[in-house]
């Protein structure tokens, strides 16, 4: 597949606030990418960026393969989706989706044509003559789409378009931009900070943590193997703990807890003696009422929640932290106030690099040398 | 609710109180003076020109008058084109100051506000005494070598469209200035993005989102501009009279007061009239100060 978007070494500055450093990101043709990541961590700004509504301080983009830092907005073949939808107010639907013919000066039966076309595609047809401000939130985001995909653009930017809907609409806008995007076979770069929602949708998500791309990847490798601690926490419930890799034995690493050793898959980078974090989701987690191999957490059941056909539970550690424990309702537990040992199998836990692996990278070198 | 509704009546004083005052003034200073025109402009005058309360609709019919008819048409005339003129300049100039980014934003807002603070009458005869014949302008022309003898502007529709425009382009850029401010950005972004050029994305949003603004400073400047009669006083010289000469006349020198009390009552309504249509088309009254 053909790279659609590239970035490169792209940084944005505002003043002294460096708010995009450095990000090197390639879309492909025909791909659903996400952009995620909390309030406040650069998505809007690298959007509008491909866009062109604002330039890199550094770093070259390129659509198709060509350089388009300096090209403006109307000479990219890329459309915007607009977080609040920005139709114009003056216009009906028909003249807002027509708009982007309009301006190219195409005949105006070719416009009705293009224009029917697209009403139909979003499922909006008989508004054609009603203004902005007579249509609901759900569908002004259509019209929104339409007049986005009017141009038949190569790429389509979305900045939390499903930002603003109640839940019900927005799980059912979700399956409709996906069937949409697979229809079409247009890349979608989509913007949005609900896990759940890239999940769903995208079929790359890259997550973004204070202006850097922390990891990016397929939904199920996020999910499944986050990079960094930022990513396993953002991502998903999980229980994450600090610790030091005491012995490996084949592919097992033995990790000492605060609270007690812990035993999880070790993939080659890690080595002995070294900091790292321990990730493993609710739904892996296990409790014995007897002692694990290679598990020395000891730990009380506190609290039992009963969420539709899972159960959450909560057990306390020696030292106050809690970790979160789900099972299928229906199971035999332990009664609130037992003792337990929660446990899992350590292909299903995830060890994290944390900082010191760098310092201990470093120190490594230096003896090397 | 009716508990609160009750403690709020309890805590204030009784409503005629509250608003007594208001509307005397209301009704001595604006309610009686109109009514007073209006009866005015329907009474008669005898050979000593003392009004006589010989009720008539011989004024208004007097208005009719052919020398009256042209300098209607002459204001009209000095009006429209003095609108035209303060569009021209004051459209950019509100778009820059809205869209800048700079600090000098603040100053640029405070020199349209400023000349409000000087009694217009005394600027328009600075203005007299800058393109009189010994005035700077022909000063600066003659030492410059533009010219040899002095070039008489005064006295011509030119000089008091001039004045009209400096003393009402306020009137214009205000709320213009405000209609800009309030457009939103993505909306021009989106136009961008939709493949407009910033000529296109002009006509087809920019212009007609901002047209309330365009529309409620035209009307603030055209109707002033039928009565500022000091304007085509200093600097028309009689020569490019407008409505407004032609009432203060009657007050004054002609002391046919039902006459201007007539022309005064027309020009009210014709304003109401222009207030109406810019409402039924959509203005907004608070972009009036109305
Ligand atoms: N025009 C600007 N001038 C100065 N700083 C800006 C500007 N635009 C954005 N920023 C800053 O850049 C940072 C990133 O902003 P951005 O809008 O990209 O965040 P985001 O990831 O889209 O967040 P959200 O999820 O809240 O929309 C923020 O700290 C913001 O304050
Ligand atoms: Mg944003």
């Amino acid at each position: 597949m053909d790279k659609i978007v590239e970035l490169n070494g792209v940084n944005k500055v505002y003043g002294t606030n460096r708010v995009v450093k450095d990000l090197n990101l390639f879309v492909e043709e025909g791909e659903f990418l996400t952009l995620l990541g909390s309030s406040g961590c650069g998505k809007t700004t690298t959007l509008r960026m491909i866009a062109g509504f604002e330039e890199p301080t550094t770093g070259t983009i390129k659509v198709q393969g060509e350089n388009v830092e300096a090209k403006e907005p109307f000479e990219r073949n890329v459309n915007t989706v607009f977080q609040s939808y920005a139709l114009f107010p003056h216009m009906t639907i028909y003249e807002n989706i027509a708009y982007g013919l309009k301006v190219k000066k195409v005949s105006k039966a070719e416009i009705k044509k293009s224009v029917l076309e697209m009403l139909d595609l979003v499922q909006l047809n008989g508004f054609e003559h009603r203004y902005p401000s007579q249509l609901s939130g759900g569908q002004k985001q259509r019209v929104a789409i339409a007049r986005a995909l009017i141009n038949h653009p190569k790429v389509l930017l979305l900045d939390e378009p499903l930002g603003a809907l109640d839940l019900k609409l927005r799980k059912q806008m979700q399956l409709e931009l996906k069937r949409l995007q697979k229809k079409l076979n247009i890349t979608f770069i989509y913007v949005t900070h609900d896990q759940e929602e890239a999940l769903t949708m995208s079929d790359r998500i890259a997550v973004m943590h204070d202006g850097v791309i922390d990891q990016l990847a397929s939904p199920t490798e996020i999910y499944e193997h986050p990079k960094t601690k930022f990513v396993a926490t953002f991502i998903g419930e999980t229980n994450i703990y600090d610790g030091c890799i005491t012995s490996i034995k084949g592919e097992i690493a033995n990790i000492t807890l605060e609270n007690g050793e812990v035993s999880v898959k070790c993939p080659e980078d890690f080595s002995i003696l070294e900091y790292a974090s321990v990730s493993v989701r609710p739904e892996k987690m296990k409790f014995s009422t007897k002692k694990v191999d290679g598990f020395g957490l000891v730990a009380q059941v506190k609290d039992y929640v009963y969420v539709g056909s899972v159960l959450k539970c909560i057990v306390a550690l020696p030292n106050g932290n809690e970790l979160k424990i789900e099972r299928l309702a229906g199971q035999e537990l332990p009664k609130v106030g037992s003792k337990c040992y929660p446990y899992w199998n350590p292909e299903d836990a995830v060890l994290i690099h944390n900082e010191s692996h760098y310092i201990f990278e470093a120190l490594n070198n230096i003896k090397l040398a | 609710m009716s508990k609160s509704r009750l403690n709020f009546k309890a805590n204030t004083l009784p409503a005629i109180v509250m608003v007594g005052p208001v509307v005397v003034i209301m009704v001595l200073l604006i309610a009686v003076p109109l009514i007073y025109v209006g009866i005015m402009s329907s009474c008669s005058i005898d050979e000593f020109y003392n009004v006589t309360y010989n009720f008539t609709l011989e004024n208004y019919i007097r208005l009719a008058n052919q020398d009256y008819l042209k300098i209607y048409s002459q204001s009209i005339c000095i009006a429209f084109i003095t609108t035209l003129i303060c569009i021209l300049i004051g459209y950019p100039f509100s778009y820059f100051i809205a869209r800048t980014k700079s600090k000098k934003k603040k100053i640029l807002y405070m020199l349209v506000i400023i000349p409000f603070w000087t009694n217009s009458l005394i600027r328009i005869y600075g203005w007299r005494t800058f393109l009189g014949t010994n005035g700077w302008l022909n000063i600066i022309l003659q030492l410059l070598n533009i010219t040899d003898e002095p070039i008489d502007f005064l006295y011509k529709t030119g000089a008091t469209v001039l004045g009209m425009v400096y003393c009402l382009i306020p009137f214009m850029i205000l709320p213009l200035y405000t209609s800009i401010e309030k457009l939103d950005v993505t909306l021009l972004e989106a136009s961008s993005d939709l493949g407009a050029g910033s000529m296109k994305t002009f006509v087809n949003v920019i212009l007609p989102l901002t047209s309330g603004g365009i529309f409620s400073g035209s009307l603030m400047v055209f109707i002033p501009c039928l009565g500022y009669f000091f304007v085509s006083d200093i600097l028309g010289g009689g020569n490019s009279d407008v409505i407004g000469n032609l009432i203060e006349r009657q007050f004054q020198g002609g002391n046919n007061w039902p006459l201007g009390a007539a022309l005064s009552i027309v020009l009210i309504v014709v304003t109401l009239a222009l207030v109406k249509v810019y409402q039924k088309l959509g203005g907004d009254m608070d972009a009036l100060g109305v």
